[in-house]
């Protein structure tokens, strides 16, 4: 490091040092727009967007993170509908009736929706925990503007890499148990549905991630909450007395079942409550993220 | 053009910047100067926005910086050095901040050529030395050839050859008319690189003031005298204004008499004068006069101590 930083400033100093004036301003000073045919220098929500894209994708967090989610999704789906296949001689026939063979290959939503959860929180947190959000909100001041393309580029890529993983996930995980034809079919009454609607919940979890970050502005509390809602508020809803039981329709983590379930089973919500319960969450979280980034001191 | 009116902050009860007013003009570079925990880093975000006042207001080029439809084109910041992801390469980093705006690719290898990174540019800036986070920090600043450039104690981490080459950089780009603010808190520093001075100490405005004006009122120093007859000098020195301290038995030290106008009388007089030097103040002690009673916390040697971050809160 030092030898490298004693190169730069021997030999690149000298050059540095009398093209200054002459790179900093080659004759437009104040002025508006820049030059002729070129499109003027300033903000619009767009160029936000694509400086939050090249933010996403310049980073290794996101690509191992992604990469994780994939694997999950995949791999998870693979062995289960594999494990299933082989023990389905031993199940019974109620366990046959309820059996949801799309669900079943898209059990790594699970662990895939942890992988992007975290992510989610890095897109913004990760900006508190390097300083890096000041430069961030220092060149587009309004703000908001940095939050909605986050938000956008996020789901984005979050969607397209979960659409893909969910379809790897069904059709090999269909593959596996096609040798008990127990098998489903994309075409199937509300199996395609099923497919996106875990992809559409995994990027929801990333997105409510998102915004606990903008709000908590810190990496462990921030995936210390979306963890605690996930996985151990479920755990304690369903130790409550059988009246107060249904709370657990309404956590993040039952609209994910809700929209990935195909076969009727009378624990799981309608996928219609699932989506609304999803929307409400991500509108409440989004709102209160967008309010404070605003109001509070960067 | 920065002009402050009235900036007032406070953190519950702690008030961090109080009736702040001051201009920095375009063409020259003012410098922001006082002790650590004067304020300074608060003031200068508030002018970009990330702190809001409690009251007052602050203008960048005659508007709120947040109304500027091309905040990059009329502010150039760099507040730390550290405000950039670790895990992203030089490269990346400034081409995110600059396709906010649109400017091109060119002009983010021109800066990054400018400020002398290009051989570091593709690794990732957690790896980079206190100078070269320095250095992107400028990069960062130049990208959208501002207006008006805000530097947060850019010297800081800087070698001796980088010193120089931003002193010349900011030197530059105020003759080109840009408006060039940069807080310190070593008055020397400010001496090398600006024209201007605003001088704050416990969140209040000390003076605005410029750097010969300081010189000049830094000036009124003792004349250091040797000489076998001091007790004849005294007599023939005596006069209104002026006051005369024996040292040693040889030596005195006068005020308020040039060395001119000394050895003139010891010539006059007849006295062999030995040594007769001036001792001029510091600019240190200029500074650390004016800002004598703001200083908040530490000793006064700590202000003109080792060139160390201002403490960023």
């Amino acid at each position: 490091m030092t030898t490298q930083t004693t190169r730069m400033t021997g030999s690149t100093q000298a050059p540095a040092l009398s093209d200054a004036s002459s790179i900093a301003s080659p004759g437009r000073r104040h002025g508006r727009s820049r030059g002729s045919g070129r499109t003027a220098v300033r903000i619009t929500q767009w160029r936000v967007m694509r400086s939050e894209w090249i933010k996403l994708t310049s980073l290794r967090s996101t690509l191992w993170t992604l990469a994780a989610a994939l694997a999950f999704m995949v791999l998870l789906g693979l062995v289960l509908s594999r494990v299933t296949a082989n023990d389905w001689s031993h199940y019974s026939p109620e366990d046959r009736a309820t059996f949801d063979a799309t669900a079943t290959s898209l059990s790594g939503m699970y662990l895939a929706q942890l992988a992007i959860g975290v992510l989610g929180v890095l897109v913004i947190s990760g900006e508190y925990a390097t300083g890096m959000i000041r430069a961030s909100l220092g060149v587009v001041p309004r703000r908001l503007p940095v939050l909605w393309a986050k938000l956008v580029t996020f789901a984005a890529a979050s969607l397209a890499v979960m659409v893909v993983a969910d379809l790897i996930a069904f059709t090999a995980g269909q593959a596996m148990l096609s040798s008990r034809h127990i098998d489903v079919s994309l075409s199937d009454p509300g199996v395609l549905r099923a497919v996106l609607g875990a992809a559409l919940f995994v990027t929801g979890i990333g997105v409510i991630g998102l915004a606990l970050g903008a709000i908590l502005r810190n990496t462990p509390a921030a995936i210390g909450v979306l963890f605690g809602v996930l996985l151990v508020l479920p755990q304690i809803v369903s130790a409550l007395p059988r009246s107060l039981a249904r709370i657990g329709d309404y956590l993040p983590s039952a609209s994910g079942d809700a929209l990935m379930q195909v076969t009727d089973s009378s624990g799981v919500p309608s996928p219609a409550h699932g989506l609304i319960v999803l929307a409400v969450y991500l509108a409440v979280t989004i709102a209160a993220a967008a309010v404070l980034l605003v109001r509070r001191d960067a | 053009m920065i002009e402050a009116r009235g900036l007032e902050k406070r953190y519950g009860d702690r008030v961090a910047v109080h009736d702040l007013s001051f201009t920095a003009r375009p063409g020259t570079v003012t410098g922001f100067l006082g002790p650590n925990g004067a304020g300074k880093s608060t003031t200068m975000r508030m002018i970009l926005g990330l702190d809001r006042p409690t009251r007052g207001e602050v203008r960048v080029n005659g508007r709120r910086y947040r109304d500027a439809v091309a905040p990059m084109h009329e502010v150039g910041v760099m507040l730390e050095a550290r405000a950039v992801h670790t895990g992203r390469t030089a490269a990346k980093h400034l081409l995110a901040l600059a396709q906010t705006h649109g400017i091109s690719r060119r002009r983010v290898d021109e800066v990054i050529e400018m400020v002398g990174l290009t051989e570091v540019a593709r690794r990732r800036a957690g790896g980079f030395s206190l100078g070269m986070g320095q250095r992107l920090g400028i990069a960062s600043a130049l990208l959208g050839d501002p207006a008006t450039l805000i530097l947060d104690e850019p010297v800081n981490g800087l070698d001796p050859e980088g010193i120089r080459w931003i002193r010349s950089l900011l030197r530059d780009l105020a003759a080109e008319g840009r408006t060039v603010f940069l807080s310190s808190h070593l008055m020397s520093e400010m001496a090398m690189t600006a024209t201007n001075l605003v001088i704050v100490g416990r969140g209040r405005l000390i003076a605005e003031t410029t750097v010969d004006e300081v010189i000049a009122g830094a000036s009124p120093a003792a004349v250091h005298v040797r000489t076998p007859a001091s007790a004849r000098l005294r007599e023939v020195l005596a006069g209104t204004g002026v006051t005369v301290t024996a040292t040693a038995a040889d030596t005195l030290e006068v005020t308020g008499r040039t060395c001119a106008e000394i050895g003139q009388a010891a010539l006059a007089s007849g006295v062999v004068l030995h040594e007769l030097i001036p001792r001029q103040v510091s600019l240190e002690d200029a500074f650390m006069n004016l800002t004598h009673d703001a200083v908040e916390y530490g000793t006064p040697l700590a202000l003109a101590g080792a060139p160390r971050s201002e403490a960023s809160a």
